[in-house]
């Protein structure tokens, strides 16, 4: 017994070393502008809504958004009764009622988002083994963030000579390994946009990784505009504080 | 200084009759002489009194709202981002509320360092600082490891494993550390309780680290002694008004930090829930202790490795002992000075060491790095005082601002008790 806490140190060291070995292959991410970039950068709300479509039709059979509730589509642009409608199209576990059984009930803006498994292993057991991350914090759980989904998005191509690959795998040049169990989600016109948007590979890739972006951080515009005020305030503040300072120290020889 | 202050509210004289803290304050923060030549660097101690603040009250208000369980810890504390109000700026401003801290503190340390501020009659003020430095370091791990997330998990696992490295008794350590077989909720709820009370503990001893510092009062850029009332002013105005500049800069710092860039110094890994089956490809620890866990990692033994990584610390308890030299600051030690700066590259050096994977020449860096550092303390230190022929301090702070203009030999201090 007391070995098993050494035996699992062992393993952790030897995945480190194996997991090290390919990290190496990848490209550097290229970099993308985006319109929350910058001290008065804000999310563009038409590219959040076309990404919420992209995620609905191209991720959300396998992929969860726990950590966002319906109403927070609100800040997406859409209304109450839109944001109402939207969630009732889900349905969602719920109970114990009074006779002791769990029952579906449709889904309320309070809701947070369904998942599309009700656990890991169910995941794991539809998707070959692997499991679909959850994507809530994706954007910040990944070095690079939008740009890493939007290369990742991008990045499927036909593997080079002399890489086989596994069954159930698929060549992605952004990918760790290179080698991801998510087939290519993406296709030309694979999204009829609402807005009427051409739904190229490109344009979907960008704005699924604005959504993603806003689903990891749905506070950014706020703290962004608080930030500008708070440093104006910090720099009239400081720049104060040092004509006292000199005032009070100018008789000091 | 002066005596009492009569105080003309009655009430405030009453209290201060019975209990005199309004006497106390005049005396220890209104009158308290101040060396006159105190540079900006000497504002770091109240910055990190500042940043202690924060922490305690950012962190009480989120303790309110996040739950020390593992199926629940990291939802909450996305909970708290999301749901709580101004939630996400409580948790952005006590994450790198912690960094500025260390930072503050690093250069804290840096400029005890460098003005020989830990020498007689200083030291215990000095040790007291070290044990901060620990208090801080244990508390900031602890801290790291509540939100439960991947770096969490995997840090506090390679960190409470190295007690395993003391022969015979450490795999029990470690299992008595854990409550348990493995990093799991009882761990997680004994850090919880941990991380809240050791910052109080830390509260006690930066008191006691202030009432040191006011026995002697503070060391001063020239390291020499106050002469007399000519080399001082009262704390307040002088020094309040003069923290209050530090203090407007490292809010602008934080708040940059905190509204444009809160991610900035957070491992993306540690935004994925803890996963006890899955290691991260690298664990690093947050950037305050790279180079800690560079010299770690440089040495290929684990109990050797643990007890160089303690002792780095360790060897700043002795420090006011190792230091030979009489003279306190680096002003007046030329070569000192070049040491001193080899010293910070070091650091820096070893802590860019820390965050990369300790293979090719990384791992020869960090060798070289931690060789370094403790020839530093355990050789340069007390050969240099020995070797080093320093230059004369001036006799009192006045004398070289009165020295100018005047006549500029050691004489004119004369001339300067006649203005």
């Amino acid at each position: 017994m007391m070995r098993a806490s050494l035996f699992g140190l062992g393993t952790a060291i030897s995945i480190v070393f194996s997991g090290s070995v390919y990290a190496s292959e990848t490209p550097k991410l290229p970099a993308q502008e985006w319109s929350w970039q910058g001290i008065f950068g804000t999310f563009d709300q038409q590219e959040l809504q076309r990404g919420l479509q992209v995620y609905l039709e191209a991720c959300s059979s396998c992929h969860g958004l726990k950590h966002v509730a319906y109403r927070n589509l609100t800040a997406l642009g859409y209304n109450d009764e839109q944001v109402k409608a939207f969630a009732a199209e889900y349905e969602i576990e719920d109970g114990p009622d009074d006779e002791g059984e769990m029952y579906f009930r449709l889904a309320r803006p309070s809701d947070h988002f369904v998942s599309p498994f009700p656990n890991d292993q169910a995941a794991r057991a539809s998707n070959n083994g692997a499991l679909p991350p959850e994507l809530s914090l994706i954007a910040e759980a990944r070095q690079g963030g939008a740009d890493y989904i939007y290369a990742l998005m991008t990045g499927y191509v036909d593997p080079p000579e002399g890489v086989d690959l596994p069954d159930g795998m698929n060549f992605n040049t952004y990918f760790a390994s290179q080698q991801i169990a998510m087939p290519q989600p993406l296709f030309e016109d694979g999204v009829e946009y609402a807005d009427g948007t051409k739904a190229s590979i490109d344009q979907m890739a960008r704005d699924v990784s604005a959504f993603l972006t806003w689903t990891a951080e749905p506070y950014l515009d706020e703290r962004k505009s608080m930030g500008f005020k708070v440093i104006l305030f910090l720099l009239v503040f400081t720049a104060m504080l040092i004509a006292v300072k000199r005032k009070v120290w100018a008789d000091v020889k | 200084m002066s005596s009492a202050p009569e105080f003309k509210n009655p009430i405030v004289r009453w209290i201060d009759y019975r209990l005199p803290v309004f006497s106390y304050m005049h005396e220890e923060y209104q009158n308290y002489p101040m060396p006159k030549n105190l540079n900006y660097f000497w504002n770091f101690g109240a910055l990190a009194t500042i940043a202690l603040v924060l922490l305690l009250v950012t962190g009480i208000v989120l303790a309110m709202h996040y739950t020390p369980h593992v199926d629940l810890a990291f939802d909450s504390v996305e909970r708290i981002r999301r749901e709580v109000n101004f939630g996400w700026l409580l948790q952005y401003l006590h994450a790198n509320g912690a960094s500025m801290f260390f930072a503050v503190v690093y250069i804290h340390i840096f400029r005890g360092i460098y003005y020989g501020s830990y020498k007689a009659p200083r030291e215990l003020l000095w040790i007291l600082g070290v044990v901060i430095l620990l208090a801080m370091m244990a508390t900031a791990f602890m801290g790291y490891v509540l939100p439960w997330g991947q770096m969490s998990f995997w840090a506090a696992t390679v960190i409470t494993n190295l007690f395993s490295a003391i022969p015979g008794i450490g795999e029990a350590i470690v299992t008595w550390l854990w409550g348990g077989f493995s990093v799991d909720n009882p761990t997680l709820n004994r850090f919880y309780a941990f991380h809240y009370l050791l910052p109080f503990v830390l509260l006690g001893v930066v008191i006691l680290h202030v009432i040191a510092l006011h026995v002697h009062g503070s060391n001063n850029p020239d390291g020499i002694d106050l002469t007399g009332p000519q080399d001082s002013v009262p704390f307040h105005p002088y020094f309040t008004a003069k923290d209050s500049v530090g203090t407007g800069v490292f809010l602008l710092i934080l708040a940059a930090l905190v509204f444009y860039a809160p991610n900035y110094l957070n491992h993306p890994d540690n935004t994925i829930p803890a996963d006890a089956l899955q290691t991260p490809a690298h664990i690093v620890p947050e950037w305050y202790f790279l180079p800690f866990y560079a010299i770690l990692r440089a040495i290929p033994d684990k109990l050797f490795g643990v007890i160089a990584m303690f002792s780095s610390i360790l060897v700043l308890f002795v420090l006011p002992w190792l230091d030979t030299a009489k003279v306190r600051s680096a002003r007046y030690r030329p070569l000192f000075r070049w040491f001193f700066w080899l010293l910070v590259a070091d650091s820096i050096l070893l802590g860019a060491c820390g965050a990369n994977a300790p293979e090719g020449v990384w791992l020869i860096l960090s060798r070289a790095g931690t060789a370094y550092y403790f020839l530093h303390f355990l050789v340069v230190i007390p050969a240099l005082g020995l070797l080093e022929t320093p230059r004369t301090p001036p006799t009192s702070i006045s004398q070289p601002v009165l020295a100018t203009g005047n006549d500029p030999s050691p004489g004119a201090q004369a001339s300067g008790g006649n203005q």
